[in-house]
């Protein structure tokens, strides 16, 4: 499959801050791409420059063949944005809302009226749609908000931080919302700060750091970069550490740590779940008693902190 | 997928239009859900009619109003009327400010530039909104003026053109307000940025005071402010005292220049706030 977005070494300063300081993108058509970076990584910026909203100081960009700069125009009939802040009218009802940006992608009177009902059936809209948004919850909004960047059914669909400031259920109703799309065959460039988030949805993930890509691939390549998989046991009689970390050494592909204060052994596996009955059943055997035992994939904070040296928390601060 | 999407043919109108009415109605729509807004923005003009009128009214002389009579409260509000209409409508442009720099925070703007739509529409639909509810604002002074014994005496046609005159002013400073508020980093900026400039603007002009009253040095900059022909001419028009008429040009021929210079503001105004529009993004 072609590539539908490409950016190659997009560069934008705001006076002594590199936003951007040269990012290639490339992401397939038919994809979710999770552009993942802390707070202050250049990725709205670069949401906005791919959206046509702002000109980059240097580097090309391209959707759907069209450049960003040059035919803004024909970029945007493709696109549809969801910005940081749900971006809807506060005083217009749900369904005035989708009608106004119906109105003006160009499209049929009749076409909006159906493709909005559409959507607010989709979205759970429906008891909300002829009131105003401003008794709509954030979640509400969020959808809403989504809603009307679907409403052109566009190609590319943008969506710059889509759950930050969302409840975790919102969030969650929202992943399963994005999720629907892409097997509509819309492409999604997502960012985001949350690297759960981007593992939940995201096929191919960039991290991005200082306006520069420091890693990409799917979220397991990037995991395989941190190390596989580790199992954690916890047992109930520390008395019994020593003897479950002989136990586990039968099914450890490298060394087995102890921690004696916390109760917990931590022992490199390969084989997943298979595993994990495996050593379960080995503990049994050696008669240990088990208080919790768990399969642990590194999470992409694992990620970050092994690509940056440290978390995407600690670069907020 | 986006071939199935059935899109419209371009409106005789143009879509420049089309979309500056798409734009209008919403904010239309705006008004009549925050009513308050609308009550602030007609409930000032009335208290300054009331002031003026009760307050001001017998202090002011008219020159060039019958001198056999003293100077008389009613002559003053015939003569009041025009001027606050004539402020009414030049305040006008501080909603345009004030909104764009709302929409620019809540990330509207960002939306609108994201679609394929034409790039004055969000202008144009802010602009002819604005004006469209100065109908109402002048509809209630009137009848407020009315109530103290303002007159229109000079048929019901001329009454029309003044009227359409205030409008294709309060039109014409709703771009002014949109070009400042396209550069306002917020609502609050916007709110003193969107006015400051009006205060010294309607107060160097007739809408108050006869500029025969002024200081020597500052009866030009007033004869030549387009709100002293904008009020002069709505005076003529409504058959209301005009005070004495200054000898330069605009004074002369107040509807010309009026007209004049509305023309050259937007002129100047639109292009500087369409452009600016592209440019601009919410931080
Ligand atoms: N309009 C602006 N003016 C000045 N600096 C900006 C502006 N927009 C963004 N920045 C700066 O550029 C950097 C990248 O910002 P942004 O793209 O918003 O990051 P992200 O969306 O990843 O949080 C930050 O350091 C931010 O402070
Ligand atoms: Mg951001």
């Amino acid at each position: 499959m072609s590539d539908i977005i490409v950016a190659e070494g997009l560069v934008k300063k705001y006076g002594d801050v590199v936003a951007l300081d040269g990012l290639d993108l490339r992401v397939p058509e038919g994809t979710v791409y999770g552009l993942l970076g802390p707070n202050g990584a250049g990725k709205t910026t670069a949401v906005r420059i791919l959206t046509t909203l702002l000109e980059p100081d240097a580097g090309t960009a391209s959707v759907d063949g069209f450049n960003v700069v040059k035919q803004p125009n024909a970029v945007r009939r493709v696109i549809g944005l969801t910005g940081q802040y749900a971006a809807v009218d506060e005083y217009l009802t749900g369904r005035e809302n989708l009608r106004m940006f119906g109105d003006l992608y160009h499209l049929q009177p009749a076409y909006v009226k159906a493709r909005s009902q559409e959507l607010l059936e989709r979205f759970d809209l429906t008891d909300a749609a002829d009131r105003s948004l401003r008794t709509y919850s954030g979640g509400m909004r969020r959808r809403l908000d989504l809603a009307a960047s679907l409403i052109a059914k566009p190609r590319v669909l943008f969506l710059d931080e889509p759950t930050t400031g969302l409840d975790p259920r919102s969030r969650i109703g929202l992943w399963e919302v994005i999720k629907d799309l892409v097997a509509d065959g819309t492409t999604v460039l997502l960012t985001t700060q949350y690297l759960d988030e981007a593992d939940q949805l995201a096929e191919e993930i960039v991290v991005i750091d200082h306006g520069r890509v420091i890693a990409q691939g799917t979220s397991d390549t990037l995991k395989d970069q941190v190390g596989g998989d580790r199992l954690e046991v916890v047992v109930e009689d520390p008395t019994q550490l020593d003897e479950a970390a002989t136990a586990l050494r039968t099914v450890a592909t490298g060394e087995v740590k102890v921690d004696r204060t916390d109760h917990r052994i931590v022992a490199p596996v390969v084989g997943g779940s298979l595993t994990l009955v495996e050593a379960v059943r080995s503990l049994d055997a050696a008669h240990v008693g088990i208080a919790d035992v768990a399969l642990r994939r590194p999470t992409l904070d694992d990620v970050f902190l092994a690509l940056t040296g440290h978390t995407a928390e600690e670069e907020q601060a | 997928m986006s071939s199935a999407v059935p899109m419209r043919s371009r409106p005789i109108i143009g879509w420049g239009l089309h979309d500056g009415l798409v734009v209008a109605r919403r904010n239309l729509i705006q008004t009549i859900r925050v009513p308050e807004l609308l009550f602030f923005s007609i409930v000032q003009p009335v208290i300054f009619v009331l002031l003026f009128a009760f307050v001001f009214g017998g202090a002011i002389p008219i020159p060039g109003a019958d001198p056999t009579t003293a100077p008389d409260a009613s002559i003053y509000r015939q003569y009041l009327m025009p001027g606050i209409f004539g402020q009414t409508v030049a305040f006008a442009s501080a909603a345009a400010t004030v909104g764009l720099a709302e929409d620019m925070k809540r990330g509207i703007i960002d939306r609108f530039r994201s679609l394929p739509m034409a790039s004055g529409g969000v202008l144009i639909g802010r602009t002819f909104a604005d004006a469209t509810r100065q109908i109402l604002v002048l509809f209630v002074l009137s009848v407020t003026g009315l109530l103290i014994g303002w007159r229109i005496n000079d048929g019901v046609l001329n009454a029309i053109y003044a009227y359409l005159l205030l409008l294709l002013f309060a039109y014409t400073v709703a771009w002014i307000g949109s070009w400042i508020g396209l550069y306002m980093p917020n609502p609050e900026t916007a709110q003193t940025a969107g006015l400051v400039w009006l205060f010294p603007l309607t107060f160097l002009s007739n809408a108050f005071v006869p500029i025969t009253a002024m200081p020597a040095w500052l009866q030009p900059i007033a004869q030549w402010n387009p709100i002293s022909s904008l009020v002069l001419s709505t005076r003529e028009l409504f058959g209301n005292p005009t005070g004495i008429v200054g000898d330069a040009w605009p004074q002369q021929n107040p509807i010309a220049y009026t007209l004049i210079s509305c023309a050259v503001l937007i002129a100047v105004f639109a292009p500087l706030a369409v452009r600016r529009y592209r440019r601009t993004t919410a931080r």
